[in-house]
């Protein structure tokens, strides 16, 4: 199973400056296994790809195909979005089986699966909380949680660990990276943190801005775990120097604009 | 060289009252207004101390008096009460969740808002004639409008992500607004259930005023007509005990169906 993201345009009308072409054909594939990690300067169009390969917005050009599915049905996509958005109405163990209710997996099925997704986030002892009475790292754990316990083809993190101060989230990064060793699901990441982006990935997809399109993709080459550690981290800091480099002129540019997104 | 301790101007905030202080306003209001009603210098016709009011009020309860005219008032603003808040509830979800209703509804249901609800009643008594129906329809519209618009402005505050992530688990339109809208804009639909009782207390005793021959509204314009002013006093306290315990059962369901906020 792969992803092909195939002449990905998008353009939308801005009050202050007219029409915004904010990605510009972009073609990528994702193979199954990978993590790729999209990064990019604010208003580089990262989120929206994101969005449009979730089905949740229309690309106003090309096209985002799920290839090589072992049966005849939708591909199953779960998504982790950067303000987690648990319903402040449901327990943590209710917020996590909503994706499994909808699926209409059967009752045995779906306790089994909250129990073990449950434990893999660590968030046993909290499932009848409600999300007010978390943490921010605690809440995006049930997010990450919810998204994974659909068992997805495809993965997609947009910012997740944005929201969260810098000590939880070196927690969290190192956390993800055990969640995922245990699950391998196909993942396509979001993140302006570019640290963030060599620690994670596989490839890394460097976005420019206006129009969004891919300056550079960069395999990661360097073992999964304790990149930024000890023999690694002179290489961990030459990808993280050269994907600066490529960006730094968008970032001043975005941070003159005041652009978001 | 000086020295000034720095002190928390803030600390007001903080301030808790202790629970006595309650009881002791309540007592003291009723102690003053028996004083003033014992004085010579006001008669006990044009303000019956609380004491009076009280044996009136066990009298009528013991007569059975009491008892039939509140039943026929509760079974009224019941009726009422329930069929506004159930209309209320699905017109407002249905305007706030739907574009085509939204644009349709809105500007009549804003424009029909304003209207203060007592000004149709004898419109209403002329189509539906002076029974018990005229008197429901007329609580139930008075409770329809409050709840209708609280629950669409409940609606159109739910944040977009709880939808987008909803969908992003394929949940359908149906499946939108049963998990997503419904539970979003309880907190505003109470809100709305709220003002609607004291409107519902409101219509409830005009409708009875202008035409009925039981309920506390037409006990209390009875006894002012006799001049009793002591056996309408007891109808007034009725109605105030009435909607202290209206408002607290409203406020009890609610801790039970929003158990998530704070």
């Amino acid at each position: 199973m792969q992803i092909l993201i195939d002449g990905v345009s998008k353009s939308y009308m801005d009050s202050k400056q007219g029409a915004v072409l904010a990605l510009d054909k972009i073609s990528l594939t994702i193979s199954e296994n990978e993590f790729v990690v999209l990064v990019g300067p604010s208003g580089c169009g990262k989120s929206t790809l994101l969005n449009i390969v979730g089905g949740l917005l229309s690309p106003s050009g090309g096209h985002v195909f799920v290839e090589g599915l072992p049966e005849e049905r939708d591909p199953a996509i779960g998504v982790v979005f950067q303000d987690v958005g648990l319903f402040p109405w449901r327990t943590v163990a209710d917020n996590i089986a909503f994706g499994l209710e909808e699926l209409g997996v059967a009752q045995p099925e779906k306790q089994a699966r909250l129990a073990r997704y449950i434990k893999m986030v660590g968030l046993e002892g909290f499932e009848h909380a409600y999300p007010h009475q978390l943490s921010g790292g605690m809440r995006q754990r049930a997010g990450i949680a919810r998204a994974l316990s659909i068992q997805p083809d495809l993965l997609l993190m947009d910012e997740p660990f944005s929201a969260l101060d810098a000590q939880t989230r070196t927690l969290m990064q190192e956390e993800l990276l055990r969640i995922w060793q245990a699950t391998r699901v196909t993942t396509l990441y979001v993140t302006h943190n570019i640290q963030e982006a060599v620690y994670l990935a596989d490839r890394v997809v460097v976005l420019s801005r206006r129009p969004g399109r891919i300056a550079s993709i960069l395999p990661i080459e360097l073992p999964k775990f304790s990149r930024d550690k000890g023999e690694n981290l002179p290489a961990f800091n030459r990808y993280a120097e050269e994907i600066w480099n490529l960006i730094r002129d968008d970032a001043q540019q975005a941070l003159l604009e005041g652009a978001d997104g | 060289m000086t020295r000034r301790e720095v002190v928390n101007r803030f600390a007001f905030m903080e301030d808790k009252a202790a629970s006595w202080v309650p009881w002791v306003s309540i007592c003291t209001l009723l102690l003053v207004w028996e004083a003033v009603s014992r004085s010579p210098w006001v008669s006990a016709l044009y303000l019956p101390p609380p004491s009076a009011i009280v044996a009136a009020g066990v009298d009528m309860a013991v007569s059975g008096e009491l008892w039939t005219n509140l039943m026929a008032s509760m079974g009224r603003i019941a009726a009422g009460y329930a069929l506004g808040s159930i209309v209320g509830v699905l017109i407002g979800l249905a305007l706030g969740f739907s574009a085509i209703a939204e644009a349709a509804g809105n500007p009549i249901l804003y424009s029909l808002y304003p209207v203060p609800k007592i000004a149709l009643l004898p419109l209403i008594i002329l189509w539906l004639g002076i029974g018990e129906v005229s008197k429901i329809t007329i609580i139930t519209l008075g409770v329809f409008f409050p709840v209708a618009i609280n629950t669409y402005a409940g609606v159109k505050n739910i944040d977009p992500l709880f939808v987008k992530v909803a969908v992003s688990f394929r949940a359908n339109r149906l499946g939108v607004l049963r998990k997503v809208v419904l539970p979003g804009a309880l907190p505003m639909i109470f809100a709305g259930l709220k003002l609607a009782a004291g409107t519902s207390l409101l219509l409830l005793v005009a409708a009875e005023m202008i035409a009925a021959k039981e309920g506390i509204g037409a006990l209390i314009l009875h006894y002012g007509d006799l001049m009793l002013t002591t056996k309408l006093m007891v109808g007034v306290v009725v109605l105030s005990l009435l909607g202290v315990l209206f408002n607290q059962a409203i406020h009890a369901i609610e801790q039970r169906v929003i158990p998530w906020k704070q």
